[in-house]
């Protein structure tokens, strides 16, 4: 720890390194699986929102590709999501060996209280609690959000290895439900990486500057009072 | 900036004195771990800058590589890497599922005639067999007729047909056996590869062998248990369910051996050339 004698603000470490490297380099590496499987998808969407002959949300209207650049890219978009599933995969293979290995794990992790802590986190940040929840190095929304995001990682490179190699994996596939149930399965985390990013990134931005800091440098600022002891003698 | 602590009267001079030097110190640590910060954020934003600028550079570069059958060559590496390790964890005896008679539809989706643009009149058709280790010619073109691959041992599936487009469907096929085929037509010793294009030539696949002489794979002349409708690639076509349909040509007016990968339609233009499941 990082201190100058007195008891205000201090440096305290925050993220290690091997996070914060493995966090960075996999959102490029995620938003290329993302671009160049919407490449894949554009040739055959036909997934949608809806009930019977009803269509609430076709994925996706034509503006979507067009404003993007996807369509008639299926060749192209394979070969690159081929390629970057190797690095998403060895990324989060290290994030994972890593934060198991070092004892990260435990600030990761939800325990029993996170969820009722989760609950209050929502809350406050609708504006309906006041008093703001337990917040460790990751309150209890953070520490589900963070677990979910890696068993989600997860889940897209079984299904996807499923897809791809349909025959050779034909238990994962059964599994699974089937080849088009696996395709669907792939398709909706995918969405749900984007909602992700959504929450995520609002969030980031609520937190501020010093809690963005950290996820670069590894520290942040934290302001302490002063010792009890001092300000009585 | 934290306000300069102003002397209070009340309280006694030493007091005071040592209030002040404490806020002086609190005000000093904070000025030197504000700076600190800044030098560690400068730096971190630094080295993150200079990765992102590796991490374009790498993307640039791969992108305009010259191109190798339609990809940069970077990413043909990749697509042909992924292909080997695919081929050491192919098993012949895996299977892609089969389904119940009912559940096969009577339709089935028409995608493309690549190399059926001509008509073809059924009674012209002949097969050609090269490079077999087996030669009943003169030119080592063996030329088989229908009553050739019906003579064969008849076999039949229902397999969900899978596009590389991302569509799939299941589909009652009839034929016979490749793998059968191949114990009369074999191909010479040690070579690995199939060919088999139309009889015009304007579509072709390349396959590995293994993949060919999995046991699913079919010449197939039959499809709800009737004769081949002509659109779906009568007389003769392929159905090799370890492969995407591509690979599943219609029309079969050839089949050669090789001992290197051959041509492979959809592979030039930027497709994975293995294409397998």
């Amino acid at each position: 720890m990082f201190q100058y004698g007195g008891c205000m603000k201090q440096i305290e470490a925050k993220h290690p390194l091997a996070v914060r490297w493995t966090h960075w380099i996999n959102f490029p590496i995620l938003f290329g699986m993302i671009y160049t499987g919407l490449m894949i998808y554009w040739a055959s969407d036909t997934y949608r929102i809806g009930w019977g002959s009803f269509t609430l949300f076709h994925f996706f209207p034509d503006w979507v590709y067009s404003l993007f650049g996807l369509s008639h890219k299926l060749s192209m978009g394979m070969a690159w999501h081929f390629f970057l599933a190797w690095i998403f995969a060895i990324n989060g293979f290290l994030y994972v060996a890593y934060t198991a290995l070092s004892g990260e794990w435990r600030y990761l992790v939800p325990d029993r209280n996170s969820f009722r802590e989760a609950t209050q986190v929502m809350l406050h940040d609708l504006g309906i609690r006041k008093e703001p929840p337990p917040q460790g190095r990751f309150n209890g929304a953070q520490k589900i959000a963070y677990t979910g995001i890696v068993l989600m990682g997860l889940g897209s490179l079984v299904t996807g290895l499923a897809i791809y190699k349909v025959v050779q994996f034909n238990w994962l596939v059964a599994l699974l439900g089937g080849y088009r149930a696996a395709r669907v399965e792939h398709f909706v985390l995918t969405m749900a990486y984007l909602m992700f990013f959504l929450v995520h990134i609002s969030q980031v931005v609520r937190a501020g500057w010093n809690n963005f800091r950290a996820m670069v440098t590894g520290y942040e600022i934290k302001t302490e009072e002063a010792h009890a002891g001092r300000t009585q003698a | 900036m934290p306000e300069e602590p102003k002397p209070d009267p009340i309280i006694g001079e030493e007091a005071e004195a040592e209030r002040i030097a404490e806020a002086r110190r609190i005000a000093e640590n904070d000025r030197a771990v504000e700076a600190e910060m800044r030098r560690r954020t400068r730096r971190a934003f630094m080295v993150g800058g200079v990765a992102a600028l590796g991490g374009f550079g790498a993307w640039e570069w791969i992108r305009t590589r010259r191109q190798d059958l339609n990809e940069p060559w970077p990413l043909r590496r990749v697509l042909d890497t992924n292909e080997e390790i695919a081929r050491d964890y192919f098993s012949r005896r895996r299977l892609a599922r089969e389904y119940p008679l009912s559940e096969a539809p009577k339709e089935l989706r028409i995608n493309e005639r690549i190399g059926m643009e001509d008509e073809l009149d059924p009674a012209d058709w002949k097969l050609i067999v090269s490079n077999a280790d087996r030669d009943d010619s003169d030119d080592g073109n063996n030329t088989l007729t229908m009553d050739d691959i019906r003579k064969l041992p008849h076999a039949e599936h229902v397999t969900e047909l899978k596009c590389i487009e991302g569509w799939s469907q299941k589909v009652h096929w009839g034929g016979a056996r490749f793998a059968d085929f191949a114990a009369v037509y074999a191909p010479q010793k040690g070579w690995g590869y199939v060919g088999m294009e139309t009889p015009d030539a304007g579509y072709y696949v390349g396959l590995d062998l293994d993949s060919a002489m999995q046991p699913q794979t079919l010449l197939c002349y039959e499809m709800n248990g009737e004769p081949l409708p002509e659109p779906h690639g009568a007389p003769l076509r392929l159905v090799i369910p370890t492969k995407y349909g591509i690979k599943n040509l219609k029309r079969i007016g050839k089949i050669f051996y090789s001992q290197e990968r051959p041509r492979d339609y959809w592979a030039e233009l930027g497709y994975d050339w293995y294409a397998g499941l």
